[in-house]
């Protein structure tokens, strides 16, 4: 049995960060899970939230749009742009929340074959960014994707000794 | 999904404070009680006024509160700020999770299917029912 569990790495002075997750599924299945609407839309976000309207048109310079309804009815789009495209290995693309469109990063999947597994890395660095409202630059995005791992530690310590 | 509540002004000042080690180590020390601006000073082999702006910017942030006593104003920690960002890191997590969690039975669901085809195509169409 492998470990399902969701490994989040962040490197200290980075604005990147990693994730890790091992699937039971030959690879070429995972590719297309992770590509096609057919399949994106079974299971791509948590339960609460149903994808409302998908499309992924896969090709360099290719745009991709996920729309995801909430319990209350509100809908938010997650969009971005095919850079790179390796089948069924590698992907590029740009990544972008849209209501903060300046908040943008550069996502990076990789899917490796290991045995009956595939593993999952994504490599999510994001770009600086010059905030209109003056009070984020760029060493407090670093700090947001920098922070958070430690944060998680950090956060464990504190509640022990309170 | 890494942006997704990070929309917050509030939660990019707490990261910002967030993403110097010093700070954290900061952090990490009050979270064993309250101290003063030389006690924290001590174990970081740093002047003082350099401590009373990390201070600053983790006051500014929430982070942390100082006592009023005008000799002494201890720095104290502030866990609700702490808590919202970690939220934030829960948010992510918790797309991913559920997503991953969601993907490990739709595969198992797509495999099953396929394996079923297989079996038919072998048995030359019997039913395998």
């Amino acid at each position: 049995m492998t470990s399902k569990k969701l490994e989040i790495t962040a490197e200290p002075g980075k604005t990147s960060f990693t994730t890790r997750r091992v699937v039971d599924a030959p690879r070429a299945i995972v590719f297309d899970a992770f590509t096609k609407c057919e399949h994106l839309t079974r299971w791509m976000g948590p339960r609460n939230l149903t994808m409302a309207s998908c499309t992924t048109d896969l090709r360099v310079g290719g745009r991709y749009r996920f729309v995801f309804r909430g319990p209350d009815g509100n809908d938010v789009g997650f969009s971005g742009e095919y850079k790179e495209i390796v089948a069924p290995e590698r992907i590029v693309r740009t990544f972008v929340f849209e209501p903060i469109p300046e908040a943008a990063a550069l996502e990076t999947l990789e899917l490796e074959e290991s045995g009956e597994t595939t593993i999952i890395r994504t490599t999510t660095v994001h770009k600086s960014v010059e905030n209109r409202d003056g009070h984020v630059n760029s060493g407090m995005e670093a700090g947001m994707t920098e922070g958070y791992a430690r944060l998680d530690a950090l956060l464990a310590d504190m509640l022990q000794k309170r | 999904m890494g942006a997704v509540i990070a929309n917050d002004r509030d939660l990019n000042t707490t990261f910002g404070a967030l993403a110097d080690p010093t700070r954290r180590a900061i952090l990490a020390r009050l979270s064993r009680g309250e101290a003063s601006v030389l006690e924290l000073a001590e174990p970081f082999d740093m002047s003082q006024p350099a401590i009373s702006k990390h201070l600053k910017v983790l006051e500014r942030a929430g982070l942390i509160v100082r006592g009023r006593d005008a000799q002494r104003r201890p720095c104290r920690l502030e866990p609700r700020r702490l808590k919202q960002a970690a939220d934030w890191i829960g948010t992510y997590r918790q797309f991913w999770e559920e997503s991953y969690s969601r993907l490990d039975d739709y595969l198992h669901e797509l495999q099953t299917k396929e394996k079923t085809r297989d079996v038919k195509k072998t048995r030359n169409h019997r039913r395998t029912r």
